[in-house]
């Protein structure tokens, strides 16, 4: 529950704030809340990974590019007003209108006993067994993005 | 704990999301909010991963695979996308992206 509230306050600081850094520090926040919740889940592998992969090296590519472009808070451009009350107005609607659809809905709960799904072992027979032309697959599209990359980020 | 529980929370993040690639006009902060939707997505995942297994279902951990599928996605895309970003920075000098309006012409 604490979890969760601060996951929500520091998603909407993300949105709100108007230093970039600072948005990337909340989002970062939200990141670990939202390993925490994977850990409550009992997925073990995916939270690390999770960490490892947005926290530790998205974050600090968003942070690297922020810093070499060296934005301030007052270089940031404004929308009209009307249009972000109108962005805020909407996602309201979006938000309103899945809750109500899904109140009703009749789910089990979740059982406070630990399941073995989420721990290393389960996971990689499964990846390697039944996932393993996929894995391949997104072998190809790691190469393809970096050449990719680096072909855009190229001083023509 | 009920599963309504993690779907609200999903929603909430999706929606705020949602709300940011509407009322930002900075590209980067754009692309923090789809990582924010994104991760809603992986949350929602996650958890209903966990009721399969509750349920007794020896597939559930697909669920989970399905996210680790989805992460590596959206780092190649966090690559490519900011190498455009900064290509786009060095030729007009702003995030800003109304500044890509000029791509009409």
């Amino acid at each position: 529950m604490v979890l969760s509230v601060i996951a929500l306050v520091s998603a909407l600081g993300v949105v709100l704030s108007k230093n970039p850094v600072t948005s990337v520090l909340c989002l970062i926040v939200t990141f670990f809340t939202i390993a925490g919740h994977y850990i409550m889940l009992n997925a073990q592998f995916l939270a690390v990974v999770h960490i490892i992969v947005y926290a530790g090296a998205i974050m600090v590519l968003f942070l690297y590019v922020m810093m070499l472009m060296n934005l301030n808070a007052e270089l940031e451009p404004q929308k009209r007003n009307w249009l972000k009350y109108a962005g805020a107005i909407s996602g309201g609607a979006l938000l309103v209108v899945l809750v109500a659809a899904l109140r009703d809905a009749s789910m089990p709960a979740l059982s406070t006993q630990a399941t073995e799904i989420g721990l290393i072992q389960n996971l990689g027979q499964l990846l390697f067994k039944q996932y393993v032309v996929p894995f391949e697959v997104s072998s190809i599209l790691f190469l393809s993005a970096m050449v990719g990359a680096v072909v855009i980020g190229k001083k023509d | 704990m009920p599963v309504q529980y993690y779907i609200f929370l999903s929603i909430a993040l999706f929606c705020i999301g949602v709300m940011g690639v509407l009322m930002r006009r900075n590209a980067i902060i754009i692309f923090m909010c789809i990582e924010l939707m994104l991760n809603a997505v992986n949350l929602l995942m996650v958890s209903f991963s966990k009721m399969w297994a509750d349920a007794g279902r020896v597939d559930a951990g697909s669920a989970q695979l399905f996210v680790f599928f989805i992460m590596v996605v959206a780092a190649a895309e966090v690559a490519v996308g900011l190498a455009i970003i900064t290509m786009v920075y060095r030729n007009t000098h702003s995030v800003d992206i109304n500044i890509l309006n000029r791509l009409k012409n």
